[in-house]
């Protein structure tokens, strides 16, 4: 139904009403939550809203990838890099479906992002239409909040909800679904940012008594041990974890999420924890008597087996999701809200200590671990290449400040071993949902997001072809995202667990692949390859000065396996180095 | 150890609120024994009661998922002696069975239940307490056959001097909200 367009008229407030379409209030919604970058992927029932972003091309930079999937992850790595909400457009029906991983992904490692979904027109709503599915009971249980638009009127309102939940507390994925009609449908429009939602509490505020308790524990710890997770990084508490633990000396490990959090060559900083982390951290959790688990949840890749899991030891959790606390692993002292609110706190009241001794002994497991696994990865003196002394190459060329992108497997876990960081935000991996194909888009978003940083992606053979059409997306924006791909013609992760476990019976694990060169060319990017260690350096080189995106196929060693390791049902100390 | 715990859940009047709430019960393996839904006292905003069988380890944890739904305002758990319950079942005999003896009148009067509709076919008894009363009743009067039974939800309401939801809609408008 159309109407007259109001006069403009001066008026004292300065909120004026304005009539447009709900396609344009999309437009102007996005920009009012500060928008610059979105991903997607068009199709009919969105296609008003892609008619409406044609006039804001200047304003909005919309990417089009070349698959729902890889629209998602793109936004995933956005988000990742910059601390920004992630957004994405699909279309109803298979749009939405192929969204449903990114998004379980994204709900799973607490990444920001607002997914617009089309829809189809109302009246078409629970009839089966053509291309009608039901997106918001699909993804209900993998968002933080999703809603459903038929009124053009309720967009303003939709989104600015949508941007709020997204980013506030702990992040997660909102989907907001649109139907057809909402988007044609025509309105006056005014945005009012929300900043409440009645029914949602983001964050508490942290209880002094909590902080106390806390503080008495710490200053009592003969063997403190800090696990450091994505919180320190969502929360932006780089700065303040580092006063805390300048000031107490404690030695501090990373979780996978938790790379980049601190710098690589901290002194206090023992490496990493997990299924396939340092032999240190692991080891000396059941021999700490106090874990301090800041912005972490206890992932069972983490704890190993809960029932062995640091048995000796109180447990201060600094945590911002309630729901969090007791979950996994019972805290004497749950601390709960934003750990950049907490841990200033605790610092100030803490004795200024120092455990020189106990961080000793993670130095020992250390010369342990480099000489039984370490060595033999980076300093291989065997002929094929290791998926280590590629990763080291690579982290040394660029002096430890290029932003780390990997796929799911064994290069994930060498990739996270052995790259190094200098400053924060330089990760970007999946880790709870643990999603193959995440590598190559969402590499891409992040480059997009960090334009002045380098990217390096390391992917393998098996992830890289679940999402190798993003290689069309790398060619049309010309991101210059350098791809490491590692290929072993296996799926190396499941191969590892087949050789240790089910008596090398590689039942669907070897890979018979393509000419990745010949793909790649075709795509119109750069790319070699290398299978011998002599040449790798120079090939390093060459794809770090190419002036654009560049492949570098490098062939590994076929059957290598992935050092330490927490068996399934085994105990973090029960750690095995072979 | 396992016990009985009735939950009163608040949320907002959304649709799609009841599927929300019970997944989080689905996902955890842990069934409902009783739900009933209906608008609160307070205009807009709906209220669950919701009976299970579990540890109260098990039911603490529930809790926070259920409060982590976006919609969903408080979520409170007690025990069977926390609450004041009740609970409705409707019973169908064949009125024939009820004029024979003065066995079910008799039952009926017993029980403090009531005669709901009489007719020619059948009579529709109804009685309102706690289940075990209710599968009292209907055990007895199955010995004359009983053609249909329904038993409501629990509906519950706090033996607590405090009103529990209403303070803390309070106090959310009074404390100073942490803008992020």
């Amino acid at each position: 139904m159309e109407t007259k367009t109001q006069p403009q008229t001066m008026e004292a407030n300065t909120m004026k009403k304005q009539r447009m379409s709900g396609s344009e209030a999309v437009m102007k919604s996005l920009l009012h939550e500060g928008v610059d970058v979105l991903f997607g992927y068009p199709g009919g029932a969105i296609m008003p809203i892609y008619d409406a972003l044609y006039h804001y091309q200047e304003k909005l930079n919309h990417i089009l990838t070349r698959h729902e999937q890889g629209a998602v992850h793109a936004a995933q790595g956005y988000a990742r890099v910059t601390g920004q909400v992630g957004v994405c457009f699909v279309t109803s029906g298979p749009g939405a479906t192929n969204a449903v991983t990114g998004i379980a992904d994204a709900m799973v490692d607490s990444t920001p992002m607002v997914v617009i979904s089309g829809q189809v027109a109302s009246p078409l709503l629970g009839t089966d239409a053509f291309q009608e599915t039901d997106v918001v009971g699909i993804t209900q249980p993998i968002t933080k909040w999703n809603y459903q638009v038929k009124r053009a009127e309720e967009i303003p309102e939709a989104i600015a909800k949508a941007f709020y939940i997204a980013r506030s507390g702990r992040p997660g994925p909102v989907l907001i679904d649109i139907t057809k009609d909402a988007q044609f449908a025509q309105f006056d429009f005014e945005y009012k940012k929300v900043k409440k939602v009645r029914s949602y509490i983001p964050k508490t505020a942290v209880k002094a008594d909590k902080v106390a308790e806390a503080v008495r524990l710490i200053n009592l710890a003969k063997k403190p041990l800090a696990l450091v997770g994505q919180g320190v990084v969502l929360g932006g508490a780089e700065k303040e974890l580092m006063a805390f633990l300048e000031k107490t000396g404690i030695p501090a490990a990373w979780t996978l999420l938790g790379l980049s959090a601190m710098p690589s060559d901290f002194e206090q900083n023992v490496g990493m924890l997990g299924m396939h982390g340092n032999y240190g951290p692991n080891v000396k959790t059941n021999e700490s008597d106090l874990i301090i688990a800041i912005g972490m949840r206890f992932d069972d890749r983490v704890t190993g087996n809960v029932q062995k899991y640091a048995k000796g030891a109180k447990v201060v959790h600094l945590e911002i999701d309630p729901a969090e606390i007791n979950k996994i692993i019972y805290a004497d002292v749950p601390v709960v809200g934003d750990v950049k609110d907490s841990l200033p706190m605790i610092t100030d009241m803490v004795s200024k200590t120092s455990h020189e001794a106990w961080l000793k002994e993670f130095k020992a497991c250390d010369k342990i671990e480099k000489q039984k696994i370490i060595d033999e990865q980076l300093f291989p003196t065997k002929a094929g290449l290791t998926m280590g002394e590629v990763v080291r190459r690579v982290t040394d060329h660029y002096d430890d400040n290029a932003i780390m992108v990997t796929d799911v497997g064994q290069h994930q876990m060498f990739a996270s071993r052995y790259f190094k960081f200098k400053q924060t935000r330089s990760v970007v991996t999946s880790g709870g949902l643990g999603t193959m194909g995440f590598g190559l888009p969402a590499a891409l978003g992040a480059q997009l997001g960090q334009p002045e940083r380098p990217v390096c992606l390391f992917v393998g053979d098996g992830g890289f072809q679940m999402t190798i059409q993003e290689l069309g997306t790398i060619f049309q924006t010309q991101a210059p995202v350098k791809i490491i791909l590692l290929n072993n013609n296996f799926l190396g992760m499941v191969r590892q667990w087949q050789e240790m476990f089910f008596d090398r019976r590689y039942a669907s694990t070897e890979l018979v692949n393509p000419d990745f060169q010949t793909i790649t060319k075709g795509y119109g990017i750069a790319c070699e390859q290398v299978s011998e260690r002599d040449d790798l350096d120079a090939a390093v080189k060459r794809m770090a000065e190419h002036d654009g995106a560049y492949l570098l196929e490098v062939k590994v060693e076929k059957e290598g396996n992935v050092f330490p390791m927490v068996t399934t049902g085994a105990s973090v100390s029960e750690i095995i180095l072979e | 150890m396992k016990q009985e715990f009735t939950l009163s859940i608040y949320s907002e009047n959304h649709v799609g609120l009841l599927n929300q709430v019970t997944t989080v019960f689905t996902r955890r393996h842990i069934n409902i024994e009783s739900l009933n839904t209906s608008e609160s006292a307070i205009p807009g905003i709906h209220k669950f009661t919701i009976v299970v069988f579990t540890s109260r380890e098990q039911v603490n944890k529930l809790v926070l998922q259920i409060e982590k739904r976006i919609d969903v305002i408080k979520a409170y758990v007690f025990t069977a002696d926390e609450i004041v319950h009740q609970e409705m079942a409707l019973y169908k005999v064949k009125t024939e069975t009820l004029l024979n003896s003065n066995e079910i009148e008799r039952l009926v009067r017993q029980y403090g239940a009531r005669i709901l509709e009489v007719t020619k076919e059948y009579t529709v008894i109804e009685k309102t307490g706690h289940k075990r009363e209710t599968q009292e009743l209907f055990d007895k009067l199955d010995r004359f056959g009983v053609q249909q039974f329904v038993r409501s939800g629990r509906i519950a309401v706090t033996k607590l001097k405090d009103e529990l939801l209403s303070n803390y809609l309070k106090k959310l408008e009074k404390e100073k909200s942490l803008l992020d």
